[in-house]
């Protein structure tokens, strides 16, 4: 009896403390976005970001793209020629790149790759006292240290994405079209035929940049707030790719449901 | 029997702390700590590890806020400030933290002018030559292209101090500036911060467990305990005083007024297995 209420007591603690960090990060963003225009106007505090975060993940986003691409080009010819409709590869591929798998694929690689690394420096830079410093010496630390890290995520990951889906497109082309021997112009023909500008691209670009926001946030966050400690910023950095996997996971699920609404109504 | 003088209102205090009182959750540090800092001295807060210290000088840098009492810094209420005048009194602030904390991702150089960059629209030629007679000051100008990592733990605090001092303030905090430094480096820091003190006509706290260190370099020297300001005096008495509290500070004593052993059941009962099993772990 009162092991259950222990256990109905310790759910209730649980949501509470949950609900208590979505508070803290909710009011974190909105710190964020009141200095946001500190990174737009000093350009190089951003540009240093945008090289760490964004720059140094193109090569691990361009060979996972074309992996991705070479496997989706088996797969999908494999599955396509038993309709007889093989030519059609090149659609196939480019939606699941542009829709699916280049934002989402990307933010899981993006989070893994920069969000860990930008938790671990910001938790380090709070267990040394930076943070504290640069604040003692009345320069915001949330305009100058935060808010370009935060900025980088979200420019950085549509641009990422992008790339991840070329590469993909061109893995496919070299297994489908090279390897395979499917036609080269009905390859890329029904491929401009059949994606749309407006519901796939623009769409995927929108799946980026929300991804971006959120993966910058939990990776800012999870840093800013981790304990003072080598455990403490080890654990934060293991929740920063562990929260962004779920919610990017999740988010993907809200937004193609939103995007594909009344397409069978 | 602490024997605090009521605090009063110095015309010469430049810090006048009264009746405050702080608690991290439920546990109270401070409990009803006053104190006045007066304008050029060198005051040496002393305590044990865990009295406060550290959350004294953040009370007054403005970034903890106290339960209770008022906080006087040059004249304004360092807990009523908004956001924007209380970066305007912190300019006026240099903070030594306990390592330096000097920026990683910069050199020697850029992390002494990093204050010159942020707060001032100086041209970077002027800069240059502030920043290279800063480190000259601290005998450092040598190491201008060094990253922080390649540092000395007193070449480090050397560099913060430089950092610390650039924008001449009125009002210089220290956090345990000897910690963890050699017997040369600990002289040549403590001699530092007095040049500087009197130099540049400034104000210090410097906050230490380092008695000889801070008996050198200090006007006053106060010591905390159970949240207050327990002991206040001047070098000369600590050195004399047969005062349980100070002398067990003063001479090292492992036991004293401040217990060595964490309260815990008596130790023949323990053994015996009389006193219950949950209070050793297993
Ligand atoms: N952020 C914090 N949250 C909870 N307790 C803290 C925090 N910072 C310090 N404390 C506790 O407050 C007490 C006083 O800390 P501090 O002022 O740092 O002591 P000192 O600098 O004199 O060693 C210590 O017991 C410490 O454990
Ligand atoms: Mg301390």
């Amino acid at each position: 009896m009162s092991s259950v209420i222990e256990m109905i007591e310790g759910l209730g603690r649980s949501v509470l403390s949950a609900l208590a960090r979505l508070g803290l990060a909710g009011r974190f963003f909105l710190a964020i976005m009141m200095v946001i225009g500190v990174p737009l106007r000093r350009f190089s505090l951003l540009v240093r970001e945008l090289y760490f975060s964004g720059v140094r993940s193109i090569l691990i986003i361009v060979v996972s793209g074309m992996f991705v691409g070479m496997v989706l080009a088996i797969q999908g010819y494999e599955v396509l020629q038993r309709f007889g409709s093989s030519e059609t590869l090149g659609v196939l591929v480019a939606l699941s790149l542009v829709r699916e798998l280049g934002p989402v694929v990307t933010a899981l690689l993006f989070a893994g790759r920069a969000g860990s690394a930008v938790t671990a420096e910001i938790g380090l830079m709070q267990a040394t006292d930076q943070i504290a410093a640069m604040d003692m010496m009345a320069v915001n630390p949330i305009a100058r240290i935060i808010s370009p890290r935060f900025l980088a995520s979200v420019v950085s990951m549509p641009l990422l994405a992008c790339m991840f889906s070329a590469a993909g497109v061109f893995g496919a082309y070299l297994v489908g079209v090279k390897l395979i021997g499917i036609d080269d112009g009905s390859f890329w023909s029904q491929m401009q035929a059949g994606v749309d500008f407006r519901l796939d691209i623009v769409n995927g670009l929108i799946k980026s940049l929300v991804f971006g926001v959120a993966v910058g946030l939990i990776a800012v966050f999870e840093g800013y707030y981790a304990p003072p400690t080598a455990e403490g910023v080890s654990s934060a950095t293991t929740r920063t790719v562990v929260t962004s996997s779920l919610a990017v996971l999740m988010l993907d699920f809200v937004l193609t449901v939103w995007m594909f609404r009344g397409l069978n109504g | 029997m602490p024997d605090v003088k009521p605090a009063q209102t110095h015309p010469d205090a430049l810090i006048e702390i009264k009746d405050v009182h702080f608690a991290y959750d439920e546990r109270p540090i401070l409990r009803g700590l006053s104190l006045n800092v007066r304008k050029g001295e060198v005051l040496a807060v002393m305590g044990g590890s865990g009295s406060g210290k550290t959350t004294l000088l953040g009370l007054i840098g403005g970034r903890i806020l106290p339960n209770k009492g008022k906080i006087m810094v040059d004249g304004q209420n360092v807990p009523k400030l908004d956001r924007s005048a209380l970066y305007a009194l912190r300019t006026r602030f240099g903070m030594l933290f306990q390592f330096g904390a000097l920026f990683t991702d910069l050199s020697v150089y850029d992390n002494v002018a990093f204050p010159y960059r942020e707060q001032t629209n100086l041209p970077e030629s002027v800069i240059r030559d502030l920043v290279l007679l800063k480190l000259q000051a601290v005998g450092l100008r040598g190491a201008a292209g060094l990253m922080p990592s390649q540092l000395s733990g007193g070449m480090a605090r050397r560099v913060a101090l430089a950092r610390a001092v650039a924008l001449d303030p009125m009002l210089m905090l220290y956090d345990e500036p000897f910690t963890g430094l050699d017997p040369i480096s600990t002289g040549i820091v403590g001699r530092l911060i007095r040049r500087l003190n009197d130099a540049f006509g400034l104000t210090s706290l410097v906050v230490t467990h380092d008695l000889d260190a801070s008996l050198k370099i200090a006007d006053r020297v106060i010591v905390l305990a159970e949240g207050k300001v327990y002991r206040d005096l001047t070098p000369e008495d600590v050195r004399t005083t047969s005062d349980a509290f100070v002398r067990q500070f003063a001479d090292g004593l492992p036991d004293g007024p401040v217990p060595f052993h964490y309260p815990a059941p008596p130790l023949v009962d323990q053994l015996l297995g009389k006193s219950s099993a949950g209070e050793i772990a297993p």
